[in-house]
């Protein structure tokens, strides 16, 4: 071949040539044996380390993305929660400001009611009291006023009008006249 | 190291195959000989198992306390392994096949490109793939495992359907299985192994000789000699550039191509 003629140029004269192609006994076994022990070395603790660190770590950011994802979702939900609280309140309020008003508006009629009720009460109340004051008044008057115009009358007429008959009569006239005139 | 290379009496000698044959100083003799290279793989070994150890103790340490944001020097491990995992295994065979064959693709790339940058590291200066053992063995596993991943998969068809490639017609066959049976039985292996070997023994060779000129050129020659040192220096310095491109696109090719076997192995039609 010519590789081992080129060695064979190269090689020291007179020395047995060894051929670079044969491998010797224990070249062999050395490399067997270094193979043999980096495969397992490999293939024992290397690999399986390595491909579980790999899983793990795709796993972990998987994991994470999901977590975040989570995260969001709740977030979203919670803003709608609050959301729909919000309008809920928003239409309470208005219905309770609505009943506020349809109340106060109640409560205005009826104070207006009593109101006109105690007026006209009150109206009524004085009318009666007033006219019990004018039935004593005139009651008294009519009493006094008998006595005094005859006091009167007598005093002017004195003493024309001594007889008494002739007086009795006029006072007698002169108070028909006066009921007569009331009714 | 490279001192040895350069003759102590004055006369430049290039490097020859005793480079890739170092004296053993342990167990010679035995199965179990070491020499240089055998104990800078071993060292290779032990380094490779380190970094990853450590690696894995960041990983299983971000497991337990649920850190999803790896640091600086995690983040590297990450990407090397991902380099395999991603770049190679799920790109040619699909995430399911690809997870199956990933051990054995992760040993292969960083095995052959641990081994591979050896050849420019101070202290190594060879690659422990520039002996036929490594590049052999590996050859040999990718080998076995295409055709295991075929017979698993397709039976006995694995074979009829590589070595009678459908839509042929019948007397082609006298032709082409032949050179099917050649090229995906016989040659894949050896072009893997081959290709990896002869990458790094020219690539150590050449560093060897334009150092080996410089420190010949520099320290044992009078004149205007030493200025051709200073251009050899420089040439060693961009190989050196150049064969760390090599050991990782090596590396990456010998994965690559042991992925595409299996892949093809596994394909419905051939």
């Amino acid at each position: 071949m010519m590789i081992t003629r080129i060695f064979a140029a190269t090689a020291p004269e007179g020395g047995e040539l060894p051929n670079p192609l044969l491998p010797a006994d224990y070249d062999i076994i050395w490399s067997s044996v270094i193979f043999v022990i980096l495969l397992t070395f490999f293939w024992i603790r290397v690999l399986p380390s390595f491909k579980k660190m790999l899983d793990e770590r795709a796993q972990a950011i998987e994991g994470r993305l999901a977590e975040a994802e989570a995260a969001q979702k709740a977030a979203e939900e919670r803003t709608a929660l609050v959301e729909a609280e919000q309008a809920q309140l928003r239409a309470e309020s208005s219905s309770i400001r609505e009943e506020a008003r349809s109340e106060g508006a109640a409560i205005l009629a009826e104070l207006k009611q009593q109101a006109a009720q105690d007026a006209e009460r009150m109206v009524e109340v004085t009318k009666a009291s007033l006219s019990a004051e004018r039935d004593a008044a005139s009651n008294a008057l009519r009493a006094e006023v008998g006595a005094l115009a005859i006091e009167l009358a007598s005093r002017i007429v004195g003493e024309k009008l001594k007889d008494d008959a002739v007086a009795n009569r006029v006072v007698d006239e002169f108070i028909s006249e006066l009921e007569g005139k009331k009714v | 190291m490279l001192g040895l290379f350069a003759a102590e009496d004055g006369e430049y000698k290039p490097p020859t195959i005793y480079e890739f044959y170092p004296p053993a100083f342990l167990f010679e003799g035995t199965p179990f000989e070491l020499n240089r290279i055998m104990m800078i793989r071993l060292i290779v070994m032990v380094a490779i198992i380190v970094l990853f150890w450590v690696w894995t103790s960041k990983f299983n340490k971000a497991v337990k306390t649920g850190n999803v944001v790896p640091g600086r020097f995690q983040l590297l491990g990450e990407m090397a392994l991902n380099f395999i995992r991603k770049g190679i295994a799920h790109d040619q065979l699909g995430e399911k096949d690809g997870e199956r064959f990933l051990p054995l693709l992760t040993t292969i790339f960083f095995m052959v490109f641990g081994m591979n940058i050896t050849g420019v590291i101070p202290f190594a200066n060879i690659a422990g793939t520039s002996v036929i053992g490594v590049p052999l063995v590996l050859a040999a596993v990718a080998y076995v495992t295409f055709i295991y991943a075929g017979v698993r998969k397709h039976g006995v068809r694995f074979f009829t359907n590589a070595l009678f490639p459908a839509g042929v017609p019948k007397p082609f066959y006298v032709l082409v299985t032949p050179i099917e049976l050649l090229s995906t039985f016989i040659l894949r292996p050896v072009t893997l192994a081959l290709r990896l070997l002869m990458n790094m023994i020219a690539g150590h060779l050449l560093l060897v000789l334009c150092f080996s000129a410089t420190h010949f050129f520099f320290f044992q020659t009078d004149g205007l000699f030493p200025l051709f040192g200073a251009g050899t220096l420089v040439a060693g310095f961009l190989v050196t550039l150049f064969e760390i491109l090599v050991s990782t696109l090596q590396a990456y090719v010998f994965t690559l191509l042991t992925t595409v076997y299996i892949q093809l192995a596994l394909a419905d039609e051939h």
